[in-house]
């Protein structure tokens, strides 16, 4: 037996819709398979990942709490992932977004006004694209590998906050503990529905950059640049487009919007820096970028699904002894398997009996 | 002092150098692996947990070599046989070997290691300044010079390493020749997963013999990263090897001194010279052009 690839005349519309679901599909077979594997009944482990946080309004809450960061930063992988652009340090731009964003109620506690949440936040926009233009520039001006550059940063970034909150900017009245003073009324992000629940303001944010970016990316001159330099650089040239202000135009967006949803997390979710802020979001905002097709909308539904493996992975902990840590395994395996299923747009796959005359032989077309 | 300085580096080296030399091999038929980390961690994990359960060091990194390898046949399935993206699938083997691995070592974590013994020359060992550099360093230390020289040998010497350059400079013409680039990308990219879970076992066995979740730290995207600083040449990867195992052994002398630079400004120079030395060599423009395999990370699908 023999895998053949067909290409197809041209890209499957059926098949660029039906390959998340696909996806999916298959991660939940893989998963319970893997439960099966660790002695868990497999339709109980499922149903404590993926249905039993939605019963309650307060964990829909967390579901949003969970999913704004990850959506925000995922619509701004998009922009770079759409022109080839390989920004994987968002990890690391949150975190200095985080960082920059907490300057106003960490440095300045007895500044208290309404004007200081809007600049958090615009410190927090401008601290991430600050980090993430680092990768962009060296690749810009000296060719270099963006990938590794900006992942490398993101270990500088942690061992930068894990400093910070251990030395100048820890509590003074916190006993010792490796965490800043805590943000005051005017520096913590409001609540959207207080009375109901966590969710703050983060995620709504994350749905007006996603309608922004989905609005940029589809019918604008800008988003038909990101997607043709993306496609063929050669023909961008061409068409009068700069290769080096991409680099640099979707580095910004990326790292602003990595950056805005680290001061979103920790004023609205956390309250104070920690040496540890962010478990993996960054990482996971790339699996849900293509989930999520790169299409901004197709994110946000994305975003959401992701977040529930991290709520999922609590509930299951909690009520069938399942690790927490194969939330991430669950992760990854999407990632995989999206991958995988996005092979059939661009082509058709046979099975071809192994000694195979062209146009003999056993064959399945799918 | 001064040898045991030198063996340090040679302890952080080798791991370094044992993961960057099999993604030398796979970059040179043209396949970009970005799951080096993934690979790596899967080897220590592997390593350290069949180590621990059978007493044998020895097993334990025959199994994390068969883990790497089996493991990266994941990608190489994803991107040889489905032509996904590599960059974004070699990612998503990283995703999946850190979280697989945490899962895995949970109950191992805390649990005293075995670790694999160092080779003693009687005699030799004992030569002033340089005997126990030489002649008493772990089996492990051995393997990696041993495995860069072989390569150096297999892709410049022998009729198969010459094909295996020629299916990653130019797939097309390759296969127009009836070479069959497939299979050979897939050895590759096998060969890079065993010396990658190889890598890893280092780390789980000799290096700090303790299983700790995400204990590679980085150190795969630094093999990486040292292959594009070699040129693709594997000498080149051994200096390269040691450069970085001296900057990280440097900084953790200069914190055990005391220096009043605060610890995590020092644990963030490996990093921060990863950086520096990519972009010395990435601005040569000609010098990367001419060294790089010409096929790196396109896709190829065999036309019948």
């Amino acid at each position: 037996m023999r895998i053949e690839l067909v290409k197809r005349p041209q890209r499957s519309a059926l098949f660029s819709m039906l390959s998340p679901f696909i996806a999916l599909g298959l991660t939940l077979v893989a998963g319970a398979a893997l439960f099966l594997a660790l002695g868990k009944n497999p339709g109980e482990a499922l149903y404590y990942y993926f249905v039993d946080p939605l019963h309650e309004t307060w964990s829909l809450h967390e579901l949003a709490v969970k999913a704004a960061p990850l959506i925000l930063i995922a619509v701004g992988l998009s922009v770079c992932f759409r022109s080839n652009n390989w920004n994987i340090g968002a990890e690391g731009q949150f975190i200095i977004g985080a960082m920059a964003g907490s300057i106003l109620p960490v440095m300045f506690p007895d500044f208290q006004s309404w004007v200081v949440l809007p600049l958090m936040l615009l410190l927090g926009v401008a601290g991430g694209a600050a980090y993430a233009s680092i990768p962009a520039v060296l690749k810009a001006r000296f060719n270099t590998s963006e990938i590794l550059t900006s992942l490398m940063l993101v270990y500088v970034a942690q061992l930068f906050l894990d400093w910070m909150v251990r030395g100048p900017w820890r509590n003074p009245a916190g006993f010792n503990f490796p965490e800043t003073r805590t943000f005051h009324a005017f520096a913590t992000l409001p609540e959207i529905w207080p009375a109901s629940g966590r969710a703050h303001w983060g995620f709504i944010f994350a749905l007006l950059a996603a309608l922004v970016l989905w609005f940029v990316m589809t019918r604008t001159l800008k988003g038909f640049e990101i997607r043709l330099l993306g496609q063929s650089p050669r023909a961008g040239r061409f068409a009068g487009f700069s290769r080096e202000k991409m680099v640099l135009f979707s580095f910004l967006v990326s790292g602003g919007l990595a950056g805005l949803a680290g001061i979103c997390e920790v004023s609205g979710a956390i309250g104070q820096l920690r040496p540890i802020i962010s478990p993996g979001y960054g990482f996971t905002a790339i699996i849900i970028a293509f989930l999520g097709r790169l299409n901004p909308l197709g994110i946000v539904a994305a975003g959401l699904v992701l977040a529930l493996t991290y709520l999922g992975g609590e509930a299951a902990q909690i009520s069938v002894g399942l690790s927490d840590k194969v939330a991430r395994v669950f992760q990854g395996m999407i990632l995989f398997f999206v991958l995988a299923c996005d092979t059939l747009i661009h082509y058709r796959i046979r099975l071809v009996a192994e000694p195979a005359v062209r146009g003999e032989g056993a064959r399945a077309d799918v | 002092m001064f040898e045991d300085i030198l063996i340090t580096i040679a302890t952080a080296a080798t791991p370094l150098l044992l993961a960057a030399i099999g993604e030398l091999v796979t970059e040179r038929s043209g396949v970009l692996n970005l799951g080096v980390e993934g690979m790596m961690i899967m080897g220590a994990v592997t390593g350290f947990a069949v180590a621990v359960t059978t007493g044998s060091p020895w097993l334990g990194v025959l199994a994390a070599i068969l883990v790497g390898a089996a493991f990266s046949l994941l990608f190489g399935f994803l991107t040889l046989t489905l032509v996904t993206n590599q960059v974004a699938t070699g990612l998503s083997l990283t995703l999946l070997g850190l979280g697989l691995s945490g899962m895995i070592g949970e109950s191992f974590v805390g649990r005293a290691g075995v670790k694999l013994a160092a080779i003693r020359i009687p005699y030799l060992s004992d030569i002033p300044y340089i005997g126990r550099l030489i002649f008493g360093q772990d089996p492990l230390f051995y393997v990696s010079i041993l495995l860069t020289a072989g390569v150096v040998w297999f892709l410049f010497r022998t009729r198969a390493g010459l094909t295996l350059r020629s299916v990653g400079d130019n797939h097309a013409s390759a296969h127009a020749l009836g070479i069959r680039v497939i299979t050979i990308r897939y050895l590759a990219v096998m060969f890079g997963g065993a010396c990658a879970g190889l890598a890893g076992a280092y780390l789980s066995l000799v290096y700090v013999p303790q299983w700790v979740e995400n204990m590679t730290a980085g150190r795969g995207w630094i093999a990486l990263a040292l292959v594009v600083f070699a040129s693709w040449r594997p000498w080149r990867l051994l200096v390269g090897a040691y450069l970085f195992g001296a900057v990280s052994i440097g900084q953790l002398h200069t914190q055990a001194l005391g220096v009043g630079i605060p610890s995590q400004f020092l644990s963030s120079l490996p990093y921060l010279a990863t950086i520096v030395v990519l972009v010395l060599i990435s601005r040569n423009r000609r010098l990367t052009m001419m060294n790089t395999p010409a096929s790196l990370g396109q896709p190829f699908v065999p036309d019948r």
